[in-house]
């Protein structure tokens, strides 16, 4: 009230407007609300019921639950427990391996391609291709496991063998033994194509948002298309394409059945992508849970935490790059 | 000048100053055979060889080839254009050829396995390496559509509601659920399986039946449903809202009145996207629907049978060439439920843009 001075003309005093809603929005408002709130609440119960199952191994198996790469369970003739011992060193591993071959391999591809789709191609070919690829990424990941394991993989080892023939020196594709079936390249490879459709289209839609005035001035000082992408849509889009890349991997790390189809599991770290021996978490689940006591299921538990918490992170830093990015671009 | 003297005088050809001339073309074409040539030499008098190995002498000499001819007509600059060109289109060549051969190996294997009893009979007097006829994937494909069917029942009000607090409520919680459904949709399947079996399965019913596996199914669809529609959403024009809100509407009016009413075909693109999305899930339903050979039409008790499982089997008991018959037939089942879904979304959406 201290706004109305003395001495000039009786004004109305000022009010606040206060909209009070009606019984029927506050109801509208409280179910959209907890509607709203669900997703929190179901990755809240995600990771309570998974950490309540696993706690037990957790506990007794301490930090050697990541560091160790042992997974048995010795049984008598009656099928007690003798010994049981779970580590996931060797899934850990593996599951980063496969999913950074898909990365690298993958990511330049889906950049390029997008670059391509949203600066050189006509808008005729660009729809078509564009929809070429959303269709791709509906492809169940059954199909890509077992087209991988039919088509792609005795090509995809005689790649390896080459690799192996002239790159051999380099510590990461020597192997120990001329064993190039199954190995994390190979499956890392089929994820590769996988994570390909995503990383395009967040790395589309990052590049359309170039601002296009940056875009035309570049032309106008007389730029060429490359040293255009490179003075402007690039440095503006680099958060995406990371963001974009990071979500690629997080779909790497998380896939079971076309990892199952392809890759060797062997409980043993491996650092050599060419050799037939890898591991990853979800397709670790897939096999040993066919056959598994209460006890190992509680491990099982706890190996698909870690698998949730690690896709979480990634996710979550993946999102972050690419809304942040979204923000300082409009 | 009189109208008929001005249709006499000679009328300009509109010119296309940027479109390449012959001797461009001509020349794009000399530099185009000029790579194959090379390629082939290469091909021929070098180690590489097989598909992989074309592929790459031909990309290696089309490289070379452009970026001299391209020095040549303009430079270093148009060089390095020519590179940057020349490598986006290799990439998106390599994007493109997995789909065809996946869409090719599905059809040309799957359809020997096609029969008219794959959607009549089940398998549950069959087994995979029995000859073609016998047994089908009935139990599969109605046990698919149950639990697709009820994952929708679950799904749709929630990522709607989700949808609807981003957009309309826009409260404060609207950034961290934002982050949240982003977040959920990078959800591992296998985990989704493990959370129905660790929360529903092992302390409450002890069994693996179809609706776990809805369950399961509904976590992997709200994301991408709840994303969907929230789009769909802020695609209308806030115009529309205070229209109502004027006349005196409520917001609950508004919202269920007008804003929904206008975004029923998006809404429904978003559910086709979220069952494609879901439609082939294996690894959530190996854990938690059981799978079963004949056919179950009652979701709540005993195992049920779903096209990824019946894929899943033949695959994993066979070796024989009726069992691999029998995988591809059902991936190219599967492979045509989601061409269908797919082309319904973007049909809808596509005449929906129309308007």
């Amino acid at each position: 009230m201290s706004v109305t001075e003395a001495g000039v003309r009786s004004t109305a005093i000022p009010r606040a407007l206060v909209t009070k809603p009606r019984r029927s929005d506050q109801i509208f408002r409280v179910v959209v609300t907890s509607g709203g709130l669900s997703s929190l609440v179901i990755l809240g119960l995600i990771f309570a019921f998974l950490a309540y199952r696993g706690i037990g191994v957790l506990q007794s198996e301490g930090l050697g639950f990541l560091t160790n790469s042992n997974w048995d369970v010795v049984e008598d003739e009656n099928s007690n427990i003798i010994s049981q011992d779970y580590g996931l060193a060797a899934m850990l591993v593996g599951t980063m391996l496969s999913a950074s071959v898909a990365v690298v391999i993958g990511v330049p591809i889906a950049v390029m391609s997008a670059l391509f789709l949203e600066f050189y191609a006509g808008r005729r070919i660009r729809n078509f291709l564009i929809a070429l690829i959303d269709l791709m990424a509906a492809f169940p990941s059954i199909l890509f496991g077992l087209w991988g394991f039919l088509v792609l993989m005795p090509s995809v080892e005689y790649w390896a063998k080459l690799l192996n023939k002239y790159f051999g020196w380099i510590p990461v594709f020597d192997v120990p033994a001329p064993v190039f079936t199954r190995s994390p390249f190979i499956a890392g490879v089929v994820l590769a194509i996988m994570i390909i459709p995503i990383t395009t289209s967040i790395s589309r839609e990052v590049f359309s948002q170039t601002p296009l005035d940056r875009i035309q001035a570049a032309y106008a000082l007389g730029a060429t298309r490359f040293s255009m992408i490179r003075a402007v849509v690039l440095p503006f889009g680099r958060g995406g394409i990371v963001g974009g890349a990071m979500l690629g991997l997080g779909r790497a790390m998380g896939e079971t059945v076309a990892v199952f189809t392809v890759l060797n599991i062997v409980y043993q770290v491996n650092w050599q992508v060419l050799f037939g021996a890898g591991g990853n978490i979800a397709s670790l689940i897939l096999l040993k849970f066919g056959e598994a006591d209460k006890e190992e299921v509680n491990a099982l538990m706890a190996a698909g935490l870690v698998l949730f918490l690690l896709t979480l992170v990634i996710n979550g830093i993946a999102n972050i790059l690419v809304s942040r990015l979204g923000k300082t671009g409009r | 000048m009189t109208p008929q003297n001005l249709s006499q005088a000679p009328i300009a050809k509109p010119g296309r100053p940027w479109e390449p001339s012959r001797k461009e073309k001509g020349g794009k074409l000399v530099n185009l055979l000029l790579a194959i040539g090379i390629a082939l030499l290469l091909y021929f008098f070098t180690g590489l060889n097989g598909k992989l190995g074309f592929f790459i002498a031909f990309f290696s000499s089309f490289l070379v080839v452009m970026f001299v001819a391209e020095y040549r007509r303009a430079g270093i600059p148009a060089a390095q254009d020519s590179v940057l060109t020349t490598v986006s289109r290799f990439a998106i060549a390599i994007a493109i050829i997995p789909i065809l051969s996946i869409l090719s190996t599905v059809i040309v294997k799957g359809w020997r396995g096609l029969h008219w009893g794959l959607f009549t009979q089940d398998m549950s007097q069959a087994t995979v390496n029995d000859p073609i006829e016998n047994g089908g994937m009935l139990a599969a494909i109605a046990g698919t559509s149950i639990m697709v069917g009820i994952a929708l029942v679950i799904t749709l009000p929630i990522s709607i509601l989700t949808a609807l607090y981003l957009t309309e409520i826009n409260g404060k919680f609207a950034r961290p659920i934002r982050f949240l459904v982003q977040a959920m949709s990078g959800v591992p399947s296998i985990v989704a399986g493990l959370f129905i079996l660790s929360s529903v399965v092992y302390p409450i019913t002890g069994e693996r039946t179809g609706l776990m596996g809805s369950l399961a199914l509904a976590i992997l669809m709200i994301p991408t449903v709840a994303r969907t529609s929230e789009e769909v959403l802020l695609l209308i024009p806030n115009e529309l809202r205070e229209a109502g809100l004027a006349l005196g509407a409520t917001q609950w009016r508004t919202v269920a009145m007008v804003v929904v009413p206008a975004v029923k075909s998006g809404l429904v693109t978003a559910v086709i996207l979220g069952i494609a999305r879901v439609i082939g899930e294996t690894a959530p339903i190996l854990l938690v629907s059981g799978g079963g050979e004949a056919t179950n039409l009652n979701p709540v008790s005993g195992p049920m049978g779903s096209i990824p499982y019946y894929v899943w089997k033949s695959f994993l008991l066979g070796g024989t060439e009726e069992s691999s018959q029998r995988t591809w037939a059902g991936l190219l089942v599967l492979l045509v439920w989601v061409l269908i879904l797919f082309s319904a979304a973007r049909y809808i959406s596509s005449r929906n843009q129309k308007r």
